[in-house]
């Protein structure tokens, strides 16, 4: 199993016959993901890669029967492309584009509060590199073939960090069941805690890596869950250790306001919550090697 | 983006939010002229530099004529203010805000922020004015009124008026102080504000409720809708290499260390500082060339690094995804033939075609060290400062 998308999962690409749409459309493809159309407001009737193209989101979902959907549309108009996936009834929805302002992230998660926990679309990102079943489907911008299929769940912010963590896995081959990047901004669709509930629910999931950050308080919330609803094991690396106060390094959320917010602290506290930590990003793999190992 | 005092105040008080009257001033005559036309006799001369805590570093000034206005002026124009904020390199004052003084009966504080944790506006105020709010959290936390606000809705009058009882606002007052809050939210919903804060916000005793500071922060990411705020940019107040770096869209910290980076995507750039500490070094910036690594913006990112003085080492460090090794190793090959770098260059690929990558770079005639893994590039780039 994976979490979020399989092998079966029909995906639509959202601002598909654009250049960054199109190219990463086909790279999905190449890795065996579920492709079966997508929209671009005005082209509908086209085809695009041989697949047909909509106007509306709604549109084709009836006419595909799609659940998922990744959207390419640039920041000022993201929020209204992720608002019309969730109203059209997808389920998964993974933002790449980084930019998009925290007043419209806050937009959209109100947006969604009009449906049922069972209705309710998961938005993973923005400002991430996607979800990846290794094997199944790719959802994402991520080179697929450095993950290996396997038993690891992963969740991070970074994209380039998340990679380094599963070529190290690899290296020792150990395969990951489904990476989430859930993305650099302050405000994102889905936090770590909502991702490690997927993962404790998943049968072939036997640990998680969690790679967060300093900023915010999405590391600890996870921690906390962690620790009181969790069986399996969960690693984590903290990222961040010489930034200073108050600068915005890089990622948009990564930035220190408040106290348990720099990776000292946050390492400190996941501790607190019996989280096994990675000791620097170098030895991610191996960290969870060895709490694989003290797990049998 | 950060904006000036005056320039927040000119905002808040569109939004219905009272300010002492004032002007800008660019030089002590300027100065001295906009005593005269505001009037009375008692003014404020203030330093505009994007840092709190000016009035301890001796950025306010308060004058009793007009010609001690434009010696204030003259005290403060064209130098570095120093604040417990600005870092010791401090900031350039290059205009005063001269302001009517006002006679002060109350101080209070009033700052807006995202709650990330419930995702919405919290309001904090305080009956303990004029003192940072990391001070009044640790003298007097009892003082803290915290109040979240529903985004989809906006700010309800009752919310604000319990914010003003609870600042203990006489009741004959009241009415006004909750527009005053209001304002305030307003102004940072409808420009994509990251953060409001009034302090002190002042109760005179003419019994006028009135923003004496006001400091306003917004969101980069929404700029592009927001024009006027946008125009409002004073680069002066900002790292000169961090404006040049943003301008080319590379995302730059400056930092104390000697150890320059290079590297794709923020998570791996922070990843990549944290080794070269723990191996015992420090970095001199963060640097996010973004997950592609094209040519274009890392011989962008070398020139950076080559402007950096502190700089005695430089790492690089990419993981290439779909943007391969090879190309990455042929876009540095190609910087280090346009740019001279005097010092020891670490070079670490990991990814697609990391053994294609090394080769180009081997076969090149660039001086650098190879290193394989995260831990191994920090560890060759301590050890090259002492060479």
């Amino acid at each position: 199993m994976s979490v979020l998308i399989d092998k079966k999962t029909k995906i639509i690409v959202q601002g598909f016959t654009g250049k960054m749409g199109s190219f990463h459309a086909e790279e999905m493809i190449k890795y065996g993901s579920n492709i079966v159309g997508g929209v671009t407001p005005g082209k509908g009737g086209m085809k695009h890669l041989n697949l047909p193209v909509f106007n509306t989101v709604k549109e084709a979902v009836n006419n595909t029967g799609a659940s998922a959907s990744i959207l390419f549309v640039p920041p000022a108009f993201a929020a209204d492309s992720a608002m019309e996936a969730a109203d059209a009834g997808i389920k998964t929805c993974v933002a790449i584009v980084d930019g998009i302002p925290s007043h419209d992230m806050i937009k959209i998660k109100r947006y969604m509060r009009r449906y049922s926990r069972t209705e309710k679309m998961t938005l993973v990102g923005p400002n991430c590199a996607g979800v990846i079943s290794p094997g199944k489907a790719m959802l994402g911008i991520m080179p697929g073939h450095i993950y290996k299929e396997g038993k690891i769940g992963i969740i991070g912010r970074s994209g380039t960090l998340g990679y380094e963590a599963a070529q190290q896995l690899k290296n020792l081959n150990i395969g990951v069941s489904t990476s989430v990047g859930i993305g650099g901004d302050p405000i994102n669709g889905s936090s770590f805690k909502d991702i490690l509930e997927k993962f404790e629910q998943d049968d072939e999931t036997e640990a998680i890596l969690m790679i967060g950050e300093i900023g915010g308080p999405q590391e600890v919330a996870a921690g906390k869950f962690a620790k009181e609803n969790m069986k399996k094991p969960v690693i984590a690396y903290i990222a961040g250790l010489t930034a200073p106060k108050g600068r915005v390094m890089g990622h948009a959320g990564a930035i220190v306001s408040a106290y348990g917010e720099s990776a000292v602290e946050k390492v400190e506290l996941l501790k607190e919550c019996g989280v096994i930590i990675s000791k620097n990003p170098s030895v991610m793999g191996e960290t969870v090697k060895s709490a694989l190992n003290s797990k049998t | 983006m950060d904006i000036h005092e005056y320039q927040a105040k000119k905002i808040l008080s569109g939004f219905g939010v009272t300010i002492p009257r004032g002007g800008i001033a660019y030089s002590p005559e300027n100065a001295e002229n906009k005593a005269r036309e505001l009037g009375g006799s008692k003014w404020v001369v203030k330093a505009q530099v994007h840092s709190g805590a000016r009035g301890k570093a001796g950025g306010i000034i308060i004058c009793n004529s007009s010609l001690e206005v434009a010696q204030a002026a003259d005290k403060l124009l064209g130098k570095k203010l120093v604040t417990n904020q600005t870092g010791p390199e401090g900031k350039i004052t290059n205009r005063v805000y001269i302001e009517e003084a006002t006679d002060i009966k109350k101080e209070l504080y009033l700052g807006l922020v995202f709650d990330r944790s419930s995702e919405s506006i919290m309001v904090v105020a305080s009956t303990e004015g004029g003192m940072s709010v990391e001070e009044i959290s640790k003298k007097k936390p009892e003082t803290i009124i915290r109040s979240k606000i529903e985004v989809a809705v906006g700010m309800q009058k009752f919310q604000a008026r319990e914010i003003a009882f609870g600042l203990k606002i006489e009741p004959n007052l009241i009415a006004r102080a909750a527009d005053t809050i209001i304002g305030c939210y307003r102004a940072f919903s409808e420009l994509d504000a990251t953060m409001v804060e009034v302090n002190p916000l002042v109760i005179s005793n003419q019994d006028q409720i009135l923003a004496l500071d006001c400091k306003m922060s917004f969101d980069n990411n929404a700029l592009f809708r927001r024009n006027q705020v946008s125009e409002l940019r004073d680069k002066s107040q900002e790292n000169p290499n961090e404006v040049y770096a943003s301008d080319r869209g590379l995302n730059y910290v400056s930092l104390d260390g000697n150890i320059g980076n290079i590297i794709n995507g923020a998570g791996l750039a922070m990843a990549s500082m944290d080794m070269i500490k723990l191996a015992g070094g420090e970095p001199a910036n963060f640097l996010d060339v973004g997950g592609g690594a094209t040519p274009e913006k890392i011989v962008k990112a070398f020139k950076l690094i080559s402007m950096d003085e502190k700089v005695k080492v430089i790492l690089v460090n990419i993981f290439a995804g779909i943007n391969r090794c090879d190309w990455v190793a042929e876009g540095i090959v190609q910087a280090l033939e346009k740019i001279e770098i005097k010092v020891p260059i670490v070079i670490r690929l990991a990814g697609t075609n990391v053994e294609k990558g090394n080769k180009i770079l081997k076969e090149s005639k660039i001086k650098y060290i190879e290193a394989n893994t995260l831990e191994d590039a920090a560890n060759k780039a301590v050890k090259a400062l002492g060479n």
